[in-house]
């Protein structure tokens, strides 16, 4: 059983801690991760600028790196959706358009590889604080990855959850629109952090580092002492205090 | 005009200007808030809304599939029943024949109620050069029609207005101070119209549906100013665009149902008139001739356009800027044409047939989805978008720097040798740009991002830089995989291939 892990461009350059948390978590389940080193960028970024060609470079990239895999899993929904996106952009080859809906059926995000193939909800942590969670917009409402978060939450010891206001509300990342449309972008995570602050939770939760990357760059900007966490490494830090 | 409504400049600088008005946003924001719970709680009540939205999609599919053969059927039956109607293939036409109606009957006036089309159109504008007096009778379009704007949302077109400001606006009509208080601000608004209802020689309406079987129009409103439109002035001339159409009564149904509540989140609107040709003998009122002009516009564009078509699906509801983030701190003004939000943003450009603009206007969205999981007949919107973007980029109108940009990413992508060694360079290069932790240079691309940010530097080493070592780490510790957990990926992948997909390592 080959299960192989997407480590997805941001995790893998600027937040490698959530690897490892997704791979020792997994592990202590039996299950050991494999890494193809060939693996690259799933082309998000070139895909929703309107450059397909180029995302097809990378799309192949990733088709080849997990080949061979029989389970794929990710730390992040949005990349994880990406995927869903190959068979469209080579619907007219049938070589990578057969690779492309393999990919597709095997590929997991975090949390869906936990409740959905693994039957897990109860990892065993315990997490004593308040914590409130941002259901990432491709993840949630793309992929469809809702309950999965909150019935892993749910089973954590001391852990407190508060319903964050407005939460499917999206973050104002949107990849290079954070760049391009930077003013809007802005007043979008400003009023995010602004409803992260009522809940006046300790830590706030995810699945997606993009969008963390960029809340918890305001939160930072403002000063405010919120942790920023990807669901993996609260999980993996709450197995190792209990 | 207005500064918020100008259509000068790109999309950015318009939301910079929206951006900066606090009274503008935090009126957007309120009405907004309202309108999203409202429609969640209508949505969730109604209890089969899932289904019903299905239903509505297969409705439009089906008919816009089929536009030809039911438009016919309409107009046919509609002039039976004694309707003038009229083609215009584009805003000089429709005009042309509006004024043509108007002078044929000496008018005026004109009173009317709310139509985006018209709005589209600008018709406004040319009966007022003829010197036709043109009164807006619904509230919030009588409301910018003082203020000399367009509308900001399609279903509530004074959106970005508080109170205060429409006082301001109404006292100066009435020549009195009115105090900002919605009941008399209305009050005042509703005996001024009862006038020039009475007084007006043609009344001019949308149309929210077209019913082909009998040749109907049908008009949703919740102030009863339609239902006057409609029935004292002796002319009524009706703009139609030309996917209005639905086959029957029966779809009326799913449309009265899913139209309303998304719209404003109430199970019926007020009035719902069905209107079957002009007045009869045996009526009591109604018009004595009734023109309906169907509009294309660019329309028939988007016909046979497998990226574009279900855009003729759009009921006008406004569900998607209600749950829009970027139109809630922008306002509808921003988007720089008559239709905003995410609809606008996709339909201006697609009905302009205007690839210079698509840049701008396609590109002030997150991609987050909330447009497409609002919309009742379920548009997909936020895909759209990214199809307007990779037009643009292929028909070589993409910005020079990003398609240099986007040309090595592909290099970098492709190999993740040089993935690596990119990554190494960029780790150098930003030492000395990192203080505790953090990047806070505004230069370049960081210069917006960092105006609300602190950004996170790369690791000192990365993930594939460190794998092998973990990896051999959790082999050496790690216990087996239990039976159980086997057993349950192995089903996975019975049902996997059961389900014709191949590969994977067990081939």
């Amino acid at each position: 059983m080959k299960v192989s892990l997407f480590i997805t461009c941001l995790s893998d350059a600027i937040y490698p801690r959530v690897g490892e948390a997704m791979v020792r978590l997994l592990a202590a389940h039996g299950v050991q991760l494999d890494f193809p080193p060939v693996q690259t960028c799933c082309g998000q970024p070139s895909y929703n600028s309107g450059y397909w060609e180029e995302t097809r470079t990378a799309a192949k990239t990733i088709l080849k790196a997990f080949e061979s895999s029989d389970f794929v899993v990710s730390p992040s929904g949005s990349c994880t959706y990406m995927v869903h996106h190959y068979p469209e952009l080579f619907k007219d080859d049938p070589y990578w358009l057969k690779l492309a809906h393999e990919l597709e059926a095997k590929t997991y995000e975090f949390t869906q590889f936990l409740v959905q193939v693994l039957g897990i909800t109860d990892v065993g942590a315990h997490f004593p604080y308040k914590v409130t969670y941002h259901p990432s917009c491709h993840g949630s409402r793309l992929l469809g990855v809702k309950e999965e978060p909150i019935a892993l939450l749910s089973q954590v010891r001391g852990l407190e959850l508060v319903p964050l206001p407005f939460a499917e509300d999206c973050c104002g990342f949107g990849g290079t629109f954070a760049v391009k449309m930077s003013d809007i972008s802005g007043a979008m995570v400003e009023e995010k952090v602004d409803h992260i602050k009522e809940t006046e939770a300790q830590v706030l939760v995810g699945l997606d580092m993009a969008c963390l990357m960029n809340i918890a760059g305001n939160l930072r900007h403002r000063g405010e002492q919120v942790r920023v966490m990807h669901l993996a490494e609260l999980l993996y830090e709450g197995v190792g205090v209990s | 005009m207005n500064p918020a409504q100008s259509t000068q400049g790109t999309v950015k600088e318009r939301a910079g200007v929206a951006l900066n008005n606090d009274f503008l946003r935090n009126a957007v924001k309120f009405t907004t808030e309202r309108l999203r719970s409202g429609k969640q709680a209508a949505s969730a009540e109604h209890g089969n809304w899932e289904e019903w939205r299905e239903r509505g999609r297969q409705i439009r599919l089906h008919t816009i599939a089929h536009l030809d053969y039911y438009l016919n059927l309409f107009v046919d039956n509609a002039r039976k029943n004694g309707v003038h109607v009229h083609f215009a293939p584009d805003t000089a036409a429709a005009t042309d024949i509006v004024m043509t109606i108007a002078r044929n009957k000496q008018a005026e006036s004109v009173v009317k109620s709310k139509s985006m089309v018209s709005e589209e159109l600008h018709i406004n504008r040319a009966l007022e050069l003829a010197g036709i007096e043109t009164i807006e009778s619904d509230l919030g379009e009588y409301i910018i029609q003082l203020a000399g704007e367009g509308p900001s949302h399609i279903v509530i077109p004074a959106i970005h207005k508080n109170r205060y400001q429409i006082a301001e606006l109404l006292s100066e009509d009435a020549g009195e101070e009115l105090p900002p208080d919605t009941t008399i601000l209305a009050g005042y608004v509703r005996r001024k119209l009862r006038e020039k209802f009475l007084g007006a020689d043609i009344g001019m309406t949308g149309c929210n549906f077209a019913i082909a079987e009998t040749g109907s129009m049908v008009l949703f409103e919740n102030e009863g100013n339609a239902r006057m439109v409609t029935t004292l002035p002796k002319t009524q001339i009706t703009l139609m665009g030309m996917e209005r159409i639905i086959p029957s009564w029966e779809d009326l149904e799913v449309m009265a149902t899913l139209l309303p509540r998304s719209a404003t989140g109430q199970r019926l609107t007020m009035y719902m008139s069905g209107i079957t040709g002009p007045k009869r003998t045996a009526d009591g009122d109604g018009p004595e001739e009734m023109h309906i002009i169907i509009v294309d516009n660019g329309r028939s564009e988007q016909l046979g356009d497998p990226e574009f078509q279900e855009l003729l699906n759009c009921i006008r509801c406004g569900a998607c800027l209600n749950v829009c983030p970027v139109y809630r701190h922008i306002g509808g003004h921003s988007y720089g044409g008559t239709y905003s939000g995410p609809i606008g943003a996709v339909l201006t450009p697609a009905l302009n047939r205007n690839v210079a603009e698509w840049d701008d206007i396609a590109n002030a969205s997150s991609l987050c989805g909330a447009c497409s999981e609002a919309c009742p007949v379920k548009i997909p919107l936020h895909d759209m978008l990214v199809y307007l973007r990779r037009r643009k980029v292929e028909r070589g109108h993409g910005n020079r720097w990003e398609a240099l940009g986007m040309k090595g990413f592909a290099v970098l992508m492709a190999n993740s040798k040089r993935l690596n060694l990119a990554l190494k360079m960029g780790r150098i290069a930003q030492k000395p740009v990192v203080h505790n932790k953090g990047i806070t240079l505004k230069i370049g691309p960081l210069k917006g991002w960092n105006t609300y940010r602190v950004t996170s530097p790369m690791a000192d080493h990365s993930f594939r830089e460190n794998w092998q070592e973990l990896s051999e780490d959790t082999r050496r510790t790690a216990p087996p995989m239990n039976a159980e957990t086997r057993d349950r990926m192995e089903q996975i992948l019975r049902q996997r291939r059961a389900s014709g997909i191949q590969g994977g390592h067990h081939e």
